[in-house]
């Protein structure tokens, strides 16, 4: 199995001399399977430099597969050049949202509308199909397995498990740790706890043993406090969730827009150093645009 | 009778979707959504003790697309799986279809049913916390006291005029609201209530609960029995009654159970002032909103 980054930039697209090294398009990350079925996590504008790519093996069959509808994840989508090209297949999946009462349809319906892009929905000429994930569910996408679980986000947000040929990757979109809502002492806080250990572990096992785990750092120790129930986590705690569940290694990712590559490195650094010396530590890096990795 | 028509299944499940909820938790979930940096457990005592948003915001988290390993029944657990934002987001949906009337066409006291559905919803918890013998969750007793009557406010809002009916039969004939529900509509509020928690996946227990708690059967469970003895306490300590005013002996097996008849168990569970009075502050018409 090969992934490659093709977007890692959290928030929002950050282009720049400051972030030449490590990229400034939104998340955006391609597998294939041994068998080259293609699998795409997310449609942050990653996803039009990867299209440009795909232009000379049509027709293509895409499984996306989108982990939330916030902005940086989709506003690809609308760009991802081979769903104007008959022929090609593209599934679609993604999170049943409570609100709307919609599906990852929405995703597109509401980014093609005429005031935000020229081209209607109904001009796409591929064959596109939308699938509800459901958490805990698995489906196929090609030869591979890929199996929904449901995260912390501000909105709905799936990680997935791929899964082929005894290879396995997980990307957890965006995450934050469950945290209590309640103070010690107060009356829930005993209740609320069990229910944030019980989901705690629930994620660390749907995460075991995986290849590789691509995880949503976007802040440092230091920054947290500050953005506390906004849905992301740190190096921190993805470098121990990769611990807990015994990934081999562990890709950062969700680098924050102000954050240049000197700083991004620095950071980074710190964060390891804690780690130095602990044991079961995965192999840890940052995700780069652009980097390829096999296993 | 006790089953309805598919036919009534149709109507009032479609009708609780459109249902407004109560007027001051739709004023709080306005203003805990104004403020950024609301308190997640502000808003958990808010939905918990409507029992419209509740059982709105259950219905999702336990339908088909989250296929949670278990049944959700706390508005803690919903918050811990979907997030505070997303619950919030819900509530405020649940908010803007407006708050129910205080007056209905049935001629329903909304604010005598919230203060007996919160009562009994407390009592029902500190029944199972003092009495229960591990075979029932004291949330989940929580749960069918606040949902027990649901069944009443869906024909409050949606057949009026039968309701009515019923109400007045009951009175009149003096029987107890239940049988007249029978005789006019043809189902009594237990089992709509059950129908609708049954049709959306709540668990199996709470479906019962709420199906018996005027049934011919002596209640046999913890969460069957606390429910009953709960109602009848919220009845007979006048906490808050909806419609029905009577309140029934407890079966033998309860009395065994329980050590005593009702003022015994009353006597046993302390001081209730406390649950009567914070149901009370939470029932008090948000005057702004009906301004």
């Amino acid at each position: 199995m090969k992934v490659k980054f093709w977007g890692v930039r959290g928030s929002i697209p950050s282009p720049g001399p400051k972030t030449m090294r490590y990229g400034g398009n939104t998340t955006c990350i391609e597998v294939r399977t041994g068998d080259n079925d293609l699998i795409i996590l997310d449609g942050g504008t990653g996803i039009f430099p990867l299209a440009q790519t795909l232009l000379r093996e049509l027709p293509v069959t895409a499984h996306i597969f989108n982990t939330h509808s916030h902005w940086d994840h989709i506003q690809g989508l609308p760009f991802f050049i081979p769903i104007f090209i008959p022929g090609n297949n593209i599934h679609l999946h993604g999170a049943f949202d409570p609100i709307s009462g919609a599906g990852p349809e929405r995703i597109m319906s509401i980014q093609m509308q005429y005031s935000y892009f020229p081209v209607r929905e109904a001009e796409m000429q591929s064959r596109i199909l939308y699938q509800t994930a459901m958490p805990g569910e698995s489906v196929s996408a090609g030869a591979a397995t890929v199996t929904a679980v449901l995260l912390n986000h501000p909105v709905s947000n799936l990680g997935y498990r791929i899964e082929h040929n005894g290879k396995s990757v997980f990307f957890t979109g965006d995450h934050e740790p469950h945290y209590n809502i309640y103070e010690p002492g107060d009356d829930g806080y005993a209740e609320y706890q069990a229910l944030v250990d019980e989901q705690r572990q629930f994620i660390v096992d749907a995460i075991r043993g995986v290849d590789i785990l691509i995880a949503d750092a976007a802040y440092t120790l230091e920054e947290y406090p500050a953005k506390k129930g906004w849905g992301h986590g740190t190096f921190d705690s993805c470098i121990q969730l990769a611990q807990a569940a015994g990934a081999k290694m562990l890709y950062c990712t969700h680098h924050e827009p102000t954050r240049s590559d000197d700083e991004l490195e620095r950071v980074f650094a710190e964060a390891l150093a804690r780690y130095a010396g602990s044991s079961g530590l995965p192999d840890i890096r940052l995700a780069r645009e652009g980097e390829e990795v096999e296993i | 009778m006790t089953e309805t028509s598919a036919n009534l299944t149709d109507k009032l499940s479609a009708a609780v979707e459109k249902m407004p909820a109560f007027p001051k938790s739709v004023q709080r979930v306005l203003e805990i959504a104004r403020d950024i940096n609301c308190q997640p457990k502000e808003l958990v005592v808010v939905i918990e003790k409507d029992p419209v948003m509740t059982m709105k915001l259950l219905r999702i988290i336990n339908s088909a697309y989250y296929n949670f390993p278990k049944q959700i029944t706390t508005v803690n657990q919903a918050l811990v799986y979907l997030g505070l934002n997303t619950v919030k987001n819900m509530a405020l949906s649940f908010a803007a279809m407006g708050v129910l009337p205080q007056q209905n066409a049935a001629g329903f006291d909304m604010q005598r049913y919230l203060m007996h559905s919160l009562t009994t919803a407390s009592l029902a918890r500190l029944m199972c916390q003092k009495f229960g013998n591990g075979d029932a969750d004291p949330n989940d007793c929580y749960l069918a006291g606040l949902l027990h009557d649901f069944g009443k406010v869906v024909f409050a809002q949606f057949m009026p005029a039968e309701f009515r009916e019923a109400l007045d039969v009951s009175q009149e004939q003096a029987i107890s609201l239940h049988e007249a529900e029978r005789q006019i509509i043809g189902a009594d509020h237990s089992v709509v209530g059950a129908m609708l928690v049954g049709k959306w996946q709540f668990p199996k227990l709470l479906a019962d609960a709420i199906r018996q708690h005027h049934g011919d059967i002596p209640p046999e469970n913890t969460m069957l029995g606390s429910l009953f003895v709960a109602d009848q306490i919220s009845k007979k300590l006048s906490m808050g009654h909806s419609g029905n005013l009577v309140v029934e002996e407890l079966p033998p097996n309860l009395a065994d159970r329980f050590g005593g008849g009702l003022d015994d168990i009353i006597a046993r569970l302390g001081d209730l002032s406390k649950i009567a009075e914070e149901a009370q502050s939470f029932a008090r018409i948000g005057k702004e909103i009906l301004a």
